[in-house]
């Protein structure tokens, strides 16, 4: 049983994020922001699903396709979006962009343009949860193509020497970058990996985000339960190109179709009788959702540019010359 | 005479290239894409890279020799090494320079190393092609060039061409060459042209070129930093003063001799270098001038580098961060007067 907040909680994550990344595209089509867009169509209940089973001061490390899980996460819409118009208000002061969304107040720990950085990051997150004998879960988000990089091996390999009760979450969407999941993996099931390891492993359906919920709250409490980590590996379909802009042209159409019938935001509105959100009530969530991305992207789009010379700030905590100009 | 992208020049020094030698191959990731999908049309060569550098040549040569990878680099740039110790001629693609970090092992320690420590008798006859730069809104890490990074490896050679003419007779030697090759391709520079003969031949490694004559100051330009250089160039024509640009396209190894003769002939030298500041391209190319050419020299040599920062993403802090051609036509007239 759910608590009704946290229903609507979900309800109001999931469709925020899918009407962002709606108006990214549209934007990008219309190229007013500067830079790279990665938008997570189709990865929404994911990001909604293990977020709803965290607490905002625990840990992730995300990549760059960032925007759903920094909004899941809780950072705020208009630095969200700031960030990603270049704006001195972002949240990273303009100087991240898209790729890098990430807000350390909110439990992030960055948000990586380098394929499989994230995991070992994470891990060193909860190795220091360990060593203080604090309780933060740590989860690390990363797609199926980062399963064949070694530094997701390296920390796969260490978290389980260790006895660290991370959670890797591997969204398998189907593609890395250009090429199809199918044809990468070497094995039957991509979380078959994890055997070689002797790692705990559990697939769920990433486009039903209260088969993810459910997943990831048993997964984080087992994983602390018995002090081990767990790969978590949810199954969804990218509707992105892998950038904004991609052409898309290796996606068959009848295989978007398909996909199509199990959209993550298709089956959260199918689903919302079973957890006693009536008509009403969703109508108003989703008003809600619209309303606060366009007021966001509005807020963005009057927002100043950083200073030229901004660049030279915070490269260190402390250096004791001026950085050369 | 044909004008041509660089994109499309270095195409061609590929297609040339396989068509050659059968040992050369190529491996990357999507560096045809769509792997997986062939049974439905139009899906294969559905990228040639993530500028479309490599478009066609799956098509052409299959993908036996035309092989998409796994994000793995590690694994296919070692791979690449002993592919070319035992014959073939793979060419390896690095979707962006900035990712060197995840394979720079094998370019430090084996590449660069085996013909030495294991004494010389094998070659490492590969070619890593990288796109580098900034000015593409593109953050921190999808922007850096690091060009001494590989410079400072004893064993490696980098060429970092400016233009399309450079970018296909470069690419041809290196290809040809016996030793490992970082080549250097410049995001902002990809869609650039200039006449390139369908028949050019291969232009050696380690010989710089003189872009434009001149001879009250030497402007030393590292690949894209040749343009904002001609640009300044022109503006300080209109005031009566002569620049020399000097465009050395490889940088190990280094055509030490083309660049002392134009300091000798200005004694005012000006570097021009996108990267970062300490230990690049621009620190050592002033080290040696000041080293060989002291008493030729009438002022300290003038380093125009971006800032010692990673590149922000943000326009005007990104705009700030390349040297521009105003910095350029700045310095020029600093030392002009001394």
């Amino acid at each position: 049983m759910i608590e009704k907040e946290k229903i609507n909680w979900i309800y109001k994550k999931i469709f925020t994020i899918r009407f962002f990344e709606e108006r990214i595209k549209k934007i990008a089509k219309e190229k007013t922001v500067p830079g790279y867009l990665h938008t997570c169509i189709g990865s929404e209940a994911i990001c909604v699903g293990v977020m709803a089973a965290l607490n905002q001061d625990d840990w992730i490390s995300s990549t760059y396709r960032n925007h759903g899980h920094a909004i899941a996460k809780g950072c705020e819409l208009n630095e969200i979006t700031s960030e990603i118009y270049g704006r001195k208000t972002g949240i990273c002061k303009g100087r991240g962009g898209s790729m890098h969304i990430s807000d350390f107040s909110k439990g992030m720990l960055g948000s990586f343009g380098i394929v499989a950085a994230g995991p070992a990051v994470v891990l060193g997150a909860a190795l220091q949860e360990k060593i203080n004998k604090s309780n933060k879960t740590c989860v690390s988000f990363f797609g199926d193509g980062a399963i064949h990089n070694g530094a997701f091996h390296e920390a796969a390999g260490l978290a389980k020497l260790w006895d660290i009760p991370m959670i890797f979450v591997c969204e398998n969407n189907g593609y890395a970058e250009a090429t199809a999941t199918d044809w990468h993996l070497n094995t039957k099931e991509l979380s078959d990996i994890t055997k070689a390891y002797d790692m705990l492993s559990y697939i769920g359906d990433g486009n039903n985000v209260f088969e993810v919920y459910d997943i990831s709250k048993k997964a984080i409490n087992e994983a602390k339960q018995k002090n081990t980590p767990i790969f978590l590996e949810f199954k969804n379909y990218r509707f992105s190109g892998q950038y904004e802009g991609d052409t898309q042209l290796y996606q068959p159409q009848e295989e978007i179709d398909k996909a199509k019938q199990n959209d993550p935001i298709k089956l959260a509105k199918e689903n919302s009788s079973k957890y006693d959100l009536n008509k009403n009530d969703l109508e108003k969530i989703i008003n809600e959702a619209k309303e606060e991305v366009d007021k966001a992207f509005d807020f963005a789009d009057t927002q100043p540019w950083p200073q030229p010379e901004d660049a030279l700030e915070e490269v260190y905590v402390n250096y004791p010359v001026e950085i050369n100009r | 005479m044909t004008i041509k992208t660089v994109k499309d020049a270095i195409n061609d020094a590929l297609v040339q290239s396989f068509e050659e030698d059968k040992n050369v191959i190529l491996m990357g990731e999507d560096i045809a894409g769509g792997k997986g999908r062939e049974q439905y049309q139009g899906t294969q060569d559905a990228w040639g890279g993530p500028f479309g550098v490599t478009q066609g040549l799956y098509t052409k040569f299959g993908g036996e020799r035309v092989r998409d990878t796994t994000i793995a680099e590690a694994g296919f740039f070692g791979a690449a090494i002993g592919a070319a110790m035992t014959g073939l001629r793979p060419i390896v693609e690095l979707m962006y320079v900035d990712f060197a970090g995840v394979c720079f092992d094998q370019m430090m320690n084996q590449a660069a190393k085996v013909r030495y420590m294991f004494g010389g008798k094998q070659k490492v006859p590969m070619v890593v092609r990288t796109v580098v730069g900034a000015g593409f809104r593109a953050g921190s890490e999808h922007s850096q060039t690091l060009y001494s990074l590989y410079t400072h490896i004893p064993g490696l050679k980098v060429v970092a061409p400016y233009d399309a003419y450079d970018a296909k007779g470069l690419l041809l030697s290196s290809i040809k060459d016996d030793d490992p090759v970082i080549f250097m391709e410049h995001k902002r520079l990809y869609m650039t042209s200039c006449e390139v003969p369908d028949d050019l031949k291969p232009i050696p490694l380690g010989k710089g070129r003189i872009r434009k004559e001149g001879s009250d100051v030497t402007i030393i330009a590292i690949q894209r930093m040749n343009l904002f250089a001609e640009e300044a160039a022109d503006e300080l024509e209109k005031i009566n003063i002569s620049c020399e640009i000097v465009d050395p396209r490889t940088y190990s190894p280094l055509d030490e001799e083309l660049i002392f003769q134009s300091v000798k002939k200005t004694g005012k030298v000006i570097v021009v270098d996108e990267s970062n500041p300490k230990c690049s391209l621009a620190s050592e190319i002033s080290s040696l001038i000041s080293e060989k050419c002291f008493s030729d020299l009438k002022a300290a040599v003038i380093k125009i580098t971006a800032p010692h920062t990673p590149v922000p993403f943000s326009p005007p802090m990104e705009d700030f961060y390349i040297p521009s051609t105003k910095k350029i036509i700045d310095a020029v007239k600093k030392l002009k007067d001394v």
